[in-house]
């Protein structure tokens, strides 16, 4: 199967500070990868990187030619009194004034991430877990054939992170969406990815999740 | 009461300023730029005691000032680390300007009231048409950059994820603003427009859960506030900014109890 992302000698440092060095690795089409590492090793720098928000200090990433690349980010500022629906906050990314092909988009992804019911609550009375799948949604909308996920399940109870997992799974098996998820959560990494990208001290590993028994140092 | 030219100015004046405002107040809400919109009256004083003291139409220095403001003031909370702090000194040194431009400039503590509290006498029908004009330019760049204006408002985070170049919004925006006070302040004065920029759309919050209901919560709100405002004025001979004032702190307060009470049950 043909590469949707090629990292090669990829170096972040921020003054004197090395984050990582030397960073090689390849996502295969269609793959589902985690990408772990403990806090503060630079997941979230090295996601900054391949989403264009910071320049690499040294080397370089290619995606795909026709790779349609949608992002989760790991923080959002939806307090409670957050006044949108969560149909209008997915829709954000789009004309105030919908067309008719908008509106179906917008209706499969809510269906998609099991929210049609409930598209009429409030994003700021919502769960954690359906505050999670709003922010997939609206990610989805663009149609995107590789997503990437920041610690998208980290303040989500037991029961969210299982639904979060499996919508993500289904995703993944039934339109072929690459998916690259950023975790520290090694044994939700092992119950849902087939393949791990471990960060630490700078450097990084890849393999099978299955074969992934390395405890954070 | 509209056998007066002054009361049909008014009117149709205060028309706009509701719909610009009540509109632009959606935004500045979302935003968190209420305190912003406080420190914009503010700069706005300033800029009218300027023109006095030039001889020119305040309704021109407090356009100068406030964008000059915006800008300067938005630059400062996007990047400094004392946000409120810079905001306040700021405003302490504008207030400060508009204080010595109105003694300087001779004018008596009539015009200072009229600037700080507003007139309806004060617009002529040269002075609607100019409201007018530029309400509807300020809608039109409103409109022509709403799609990332409102998601950069709303999720201010997904959209710098998508790509969204949300700084050129931040100064499109911080514009429109600097123009919506100078055009309120010409009916409710300078020390009160950040009523209409502030209190209807943070009602509507309440009640719409889209941008568009929002917004036409938010211009109804501003539009009983002025409309009733003028109305009562007009009737019991009472400054037209109390009534607005009060009229829209009270819709706000009902709905605020309203949604409280809700919510409890």
């Amino acid at each position: 199967m043909s590469d949707i992302l090629e990292v090669t000698n990829l170096a972040m440092r921020f003054d004197k500070n090395t984050i990582f060095n030397n960073l090689n690795f390849k996502l295969e089409k269609g793959s589902l990868t985690a990408l772990l590492g403990p806090n503060g090793t630079g997941k979230t720098t090295l996601i900054n990187i391949l989403m264009g928000m910071l320049t690499p200090s040294a080397g370089e990433f290619k995606f795909a030619d026709d790779v349609r690349l949608g992002y989760v980010p790991q923080f959002r500022n939806i307090d409670a009194e957050y006044p949108l629906s969560i149909e209008a906050f997915v829709g954000l990314n789009a004309p105030i004034i919908k067309s008719s092909t908008v509106k179906k988009a917008i209706k499969k992804q809510l269906e998609e991430t099991n929210l049609y019911q409930i598209k009429n609550t409030r994003m700021g009375e919502a769960s954690g877990g359906q505050k999670q799948r709003a922010y997939l949604a609206q990610a989805l909308l663009d149609n995107p054939n590789m997503i990437i996920l920041d610690e998208a399940t980290a303040s989500l109870d037991p029961m969210a992170k299982d639904e979060l997992m499996k919508l993500i799974k289904h995703l993944n098996a039934k339109h072929k969406i690459t998916v690259l998820f950023v975790t520290h959560d090694v044994s939700l990494a092992h119950k849902y990815m087939q393949n791990y990208l471990y960060l630490n001290h700078g450097q990084i590993e890849h393999g099978e999740m299955s074969q992934f028994k390395e405890a954070y140092e | 009461m509209f056998a007066y030219g002054f009361m049909r100015n008014a009117f149709l004046a205060s028309t706009f300023i509701a719909i610009t405002c009540g509109t632009v107040g959606v935004y500045v809400v979302a935003r968190n730029f209420s305190f912003l919109a406080h420190t914009l009256s503010e700069i706005g004083f300033a800029g009218a005691a300027f023109a006095v003291w030039l001889g020119i139409g305040p309704l021109w220095g407090m356009l100068l000032f406030t964008l000059l403001g915006s800008i300067s003031v938005g630059e400062l909370s996007l990047h400094s680390e004392q946000k409120e702090s810079s905001i306040s000194a700021i405003s302490a040194l504008f207030t400060g300007l508009g204080v010595l431009f109105l003694a300087i400039s001779g004018a008596n503590s009539n015009y200072a009231t009229n600037i700080l509290f507003g007139s309806i006498i004060g617009v002529d029908h040269q002075g609607v048409i100019q409201l007018i004009v530029l309400s509807v330019i300020v809608l039109l760049m409103i409109f022509s950059i709403q799609r990332p204006l409102n998601f950069d408002s709303f999720d201010h985070i997904g959209a710098l994820a998508h790509g969204v170049k949300t700084g050129a919004i931040s100064v499109i925006f911080l514009i429109t603003l600097a123009m919506s006070v100078s055009i309120g302040a010409q009916i409710v004065g300078s020390l009160l427009v950040f009523i209409l920029l502030t209190l209807p759309p943070a009602t509507a919050n309440y009640l719409g859960k889209t941008i568009p209901s929002m917004i036409a919560w938010s211009v109804f709100f501003a539009l009983i506030g002025v409309w009733l405002g003028l109305y009562l004025g007009y009737i019991t001979n009472l400054p037209v900014t109390f009534f607005i004032a009060v009229i829209e702190v009270a819709i706000y307060l009902v709905t605020y109890f309203t949604h409280i009470i809700k919510h409890k049950l």
